[in-house]
């Protein structure tokens, strides 16, 4: 099957029970984690399409010809992505396990709403379980996130 | 204190944070090897049963089935699995497989093939027959009179009581606690029994094992310990520990279950057997079930005052489930009083007696405060009841005795960790201004005792104080090397474990603070046994404070290295030589670079590798402070409880990165919340986890988490690495009893067993 994958495009045989979760770490995407099999964590969320789901219980199959982004997507080591630099900033991550589907969840947010409250922060990221941080700086970060990326588009 | 210092002090962004935040490969189970095997594990269905046969002839003749491992062909020898340093004070109650089954998932058989669909399909074709026991499911049932036997084994050694289910005893005791309490003006007694409960990482444990191109095994695993595996895994598997290699690379969490040597022994034989890679990680289902959880205890207080309110007597009782075997059975238990009696120090009889004992339920293990956790609610219930009793204000009655700068507690020499404990003198102690800090930002003097009530809500406020310690005087070593590069660089290369803590910044943030550079200019390595000095690992809140002290020590011989080289330099004397902004600066404006003196070491004249190895153990254990605060607000139609505001001062001495410190008493608070409010395993009456899946055992989301604020309260601890302390643990022992005490203001009852559901207060509630 063809999927694109952070702008790049895949060519795929894929197993009618593997899951997205498999496929992408099988392609070496290894940034999606695996916290719980069972869609509790989030720590595998990915954005298919634009829309964030846990890939570990999303059969791949059904991901044919689907645009997804992965934690990959957002930015490099170089070029960090704003919402990326903002959890470094904002001491958001700590053994940073479930960061990669925190800032998928951010960034499925920040594509919605511009300067969201704390509470739809909180809300977005409701679906990301982290047991290091209490989320306090998760939540910062976001808001951190937001207000670079409203400076940024406003020039 | 920090403007005393560059780049202590600062909220520098994390080490390995670009990493992480790009999603690298940097986990244990994101590396995949070629010809790798994969493990799965049969458990017991059983709580308690023996195994009288097992058959895996059809399993091995599975299509790509390498081996399948049961106690038929793997080492017997005794050992814990705790994960502790050498001599390690748990029970060897454990081996890899045994034919007796303790706990429901207890291990009985490992397959490895070649991928793990094909392993768990080889488990189904194992077959076994057991002989199911009577299983022992609470500390009542296991003391009960002809009680089975869990541990009726020959070979286990460390064990208190076999026969009666006794795993360790612990008792410390000063002056006459009977009789004080006996003519005491006023007495209280408390029970509370805390619950079983899971770390939770959200990276379940998953270890790597290959071979090396020389044939030593290399262990690639998500551990707090590096170097207990080695020491551990040699002695279980009988491989020389030179042989073995153990790296850990970023994991997941960790929070003192990744302190237990739980899968490195399966991934570490299956590969020196067959020679192939091969990887075990669990599942969450197994995560739950078959890792390590909190002990839950049983923990009575007795407290008694004279007229003004000074503590007399306090007495604790301690009874801990360690389920089916010992691991940290003896220190957890010790530390629910040794990290909480020394607080009331002004108490002239302390008495302190624990027991635990052996269950058939799930293993109790080290988790973040560490008994501190259990024994810290009776106790600080203990104070608000005669606080009550007296008539004396809560924050008032604690004030006139707890433990201050200068002073000590009979309980640091009398209680250790299972064992006699180490005199200390408090150093620094910012709990007065804890408690103060914490009272005026909650609002305490006009919120207490007050039942501000909105419709059927009701409002109360409640607080407790707690410590933790340092490291474990005396015992834990940590040892840290920094080495020169030809640019004026540094690699530092540490044991110490990080975890997720930040460690690793926080430790070249002291480095380079001495070295008088950036910690951009610190180039950190850490916890590889080939390649890192020593270090216990992290546990016991120690990695700040001991790691921390290693690196400072060795970073100030590099530095006195560095200038004796610039003296020749700059011809000058080499106490007059001041480091900073990556040079060596003469009282004269004459200076050097780093780079041009490590040129000159590495290739000019009088060559010599500038670096140095340095080591640290303890003394002490300053015990850092926290002043914990809530104001709740309970439906008293419903019996729902919603935390409106949660505050924690903090001393954790200099905040060497604030933003990191202030995280690490976030998260603490956070998982104590979650503890106190929604978390626990249950089990049926066959002792089979009920809710082992993070969809029935929740642990708070974002939406969970109340307004909650930490404030960093700032000492200076003179035995301290640039005046620092712990912060890691003590968190995640403020909220149960802040909480107890809070929903105890605001509807009057006391509630014993957490967790606070909104069911257990409602019922509360009517009597």
């Amino acid at each position: 099957m063809n999927l694109t994958v952070n702008g790049v495009a895949f060519d795929v045989d894929v197993e009618p029970s593997e899951t997205l979760l498999h496929l992408l770490r099988r392609v070496g995407l290894k940034g999606v984690k695996n916290g719980c099999d069972n869609g509790d964590c989030g720590a595998c969320a990915v954005l298919i399409d634009g829309r964030a789901v846990t890939s570990c219980d999303y059969p791949a199959p059904a991901a044919a010809d689907t645009n997804i982004l992965t934690v990959e997507g957002l930015g490099t080591e170089g070029e960090l992505h704003p919402i990326q630099a903002a959890f470094l900033d904002a001491g958001g991550v700590q053994c940073g396990f479930c960061t990669p589907g925190m800032m998928i969840s951010a960034y499925e947010l920040l594509g919605r709403v511009q300067e969201p409250s704390d509470d739809e922060i909180r809300e977005a990221l409701r679906g990301n379980l982290c047991r290091c941080t209490g989320y306090v700086k998760p939540v910062e970060a976001v808001r951190i996130a937001a207000a670079r990326l409203r400076e940024a588009a406003g020039g | 204190m920090a403007d005393r210092f560059v780049v202590v002090g600062q909220s520098e962004r994390r080490v390995d944070g670009r990493a992480l935040v790009t999603g690298k490969p940097v986990f244990a189970g994101d590396l995949d090897l070629p010809g790798m095997l994969h493990l799965a594990m049969l458990g017991s269905p059983h709580a308690h049963a023996r195994i009288t046969s097992i058959s895996t002839e059809r399993a091995e003749a599975l299509e790509g089935v390498e081996l399948v491992l049961t106690h038929l062909n793997t080492p017997a020898v005794r050992y814990t699995t705790a994960g502790q340093g050498h001599p390690e004070p748990s029970p060897y109650d454990a081996r890899m497989f045994d034919p007796k089954v303790r706990f429901v998932g207890d291990r009985v058989a490992v397959a490895a093939a070649t991928s793990k669909e094909i392993a768990q399909r080889a488990l189904e074709l194992i077959e076994v027959e057991y002989e199911p026991l009577t299983p022992v499911l609470s500390i009542d049932d296991a003391l009960a009179e002809g009680a089975p036997i869990i541990h009726d084994e020959a070979d286990a050694s460390g064990i208190w009581d076999a026969e009666h289910n006794i795993a360790g005893v612990v008792e410390a005791n000063v002056g006459d606690v009977d009789a004080a309490i006996e003519s005491a003006f006023a007495s209280v007694e408390f029970t509370g029994e805390t619950q079983y409960a899971q770390h939770v990482p959200l990276e379940p444990h998953v270890s790597v094992a290959y071979l090396d191109d020389n044939g030593r095994l290399v262990l690639y695993t998500s551990t707090q310990v590096p170097f207990h595996v080695r020491r551990i895994i040699a002695h279980v598997l009988d491989i020389p520990a030179r042989q073995i290699r153990v790296i850990k690379p970023r994991i997941g969490g960790g929070f003192g279950v990744k302190q237990e040597i739980l899968i490195e022994d399966l991934v570490g034989l299956v590969t020196y057997r067959t020679g192939l890679p091969c990887k075990f990680e669990y599942t969450r289902a197994e995560e739950f079930s078959q890792s390590r959880t909190r002990h839950p205890m049983r923990v009575s207080v007795r407290l008694g005052a004279d007229e003004d309110g000074h503590l007399i007597a306090v007495d604790m009782n301690a009874l801990e489930n360690t389920g089916a075997y010992g691991a940290h059975n003896l220190t957890v238990v010790s530390n629910a009083g040794s990290k909480t009696l020394p607080m009331y120090n002004k108490a002239p009889n302390v008495r302190f007696m624990a027991k635990g004992i052996y269950t058939n339920l799930p293993v109790g293990g080290a988790y973040r405060g560490y008994g501190a956790t259990q024994g810290i609610f009776p106790l600080e219930v203990g104070i608000d009841m005669l606080a009550e009793k007296l008539g004396i204000d809560a924050l008032e009655l604690r004030r006139r005795n707890h433990i201050r700068s200068g002073e000590t507690s009979p309980i640091f020499e009398e209680l250790g960790e299972g064992r006699k404990g180490v005199p200390q003198t408090i150093g620094s102690c910012g709990l007065e201004r804890c408690i103060d800090i914490g009272a005026e930002r909650i609002g305490w003097s006009h919120k207490r005792s007050t039942r501000f009530r909105e419709g059927p809500w009701v409002h109360g406020v409640g607080m407790s104080i707690h410590m933790q310690g340092s490291g474990i005087p005396a015992i834990d070593m940590a040892a840290a090397t920094i080495k020169m590069n030809d640019d004026g660089s540094f690699n530092l290369l540490v044991g110490a474990t990080d975890l997720g803590t930040g460690s690793d910044t926080v430790l070249a943030q002291m480095a380079a603070e001495v070295l008088g550079v950036t910690i951009d200019d610190i180039i950190v390595l850490s916890s590889d046994t080939d390649v890192t000095p020593f270090d216990v690992g992290a546990y016991a809140s120690s990695t700040t404070y001991v790691s921390g002290s290693a690196v400072v020590r060795a970073a100030t011989d590099v530095k006195s290295q560095i200038t004796s080289v610039a003296a020749a330099m700059l011809r000058t004397g080499g106490d007059e030589l001041e480091l900073g902004d990556g040079r060596v600066i003469a009282k004269d404006g004459r200076s050097v670079t780093l780079a041009d003196i490590a040129l000159r070491s590495l290739y000019g004249v009088d060559q010599f590798q500038i670096g140095s190895t340095a080591s640290f153990v303890g003394d002490v254990s300053p015990p850092p402070f926290l002043a914990s605060f809530a104001e709740v607000a309970i439906d008293t139609e419903t019996g729902e409880l919603k935390i409106v505001d949660y505050v924690a001062a903090v001393d954790c001495g200099t905040a060497i990165n604030p933003r990191l410190a202030e995280g690490q008493a976030e998260g603490a608070l956070a998982n104590g919340i979650g503890y106190a409010l929604m978390e626990e395993m249950r089990f049926d009456k066959y002792g089979r986890m009920r809710n082992p899946d993070l969809g029935r055992y929740k642990i708070p989301a974002a939406t969970d988490m109340p307004p909650m604020e930490v404030i960093l309260v700032d000492t200076y601890e003179e035995t301290g690495p640039m005046g620092a302390k712990s912060i890691a643990e003590i968190g995640i022992n403020a909220p149960i009893p802040t909480l107890a005490n809070a929903i105890y203001d605001a509807i009057g009852v006391r509630l014993t067993h957490p967790p606070f559901t909104s069911e257990k207060i409602w019922r509360a509630m009517q009597g």
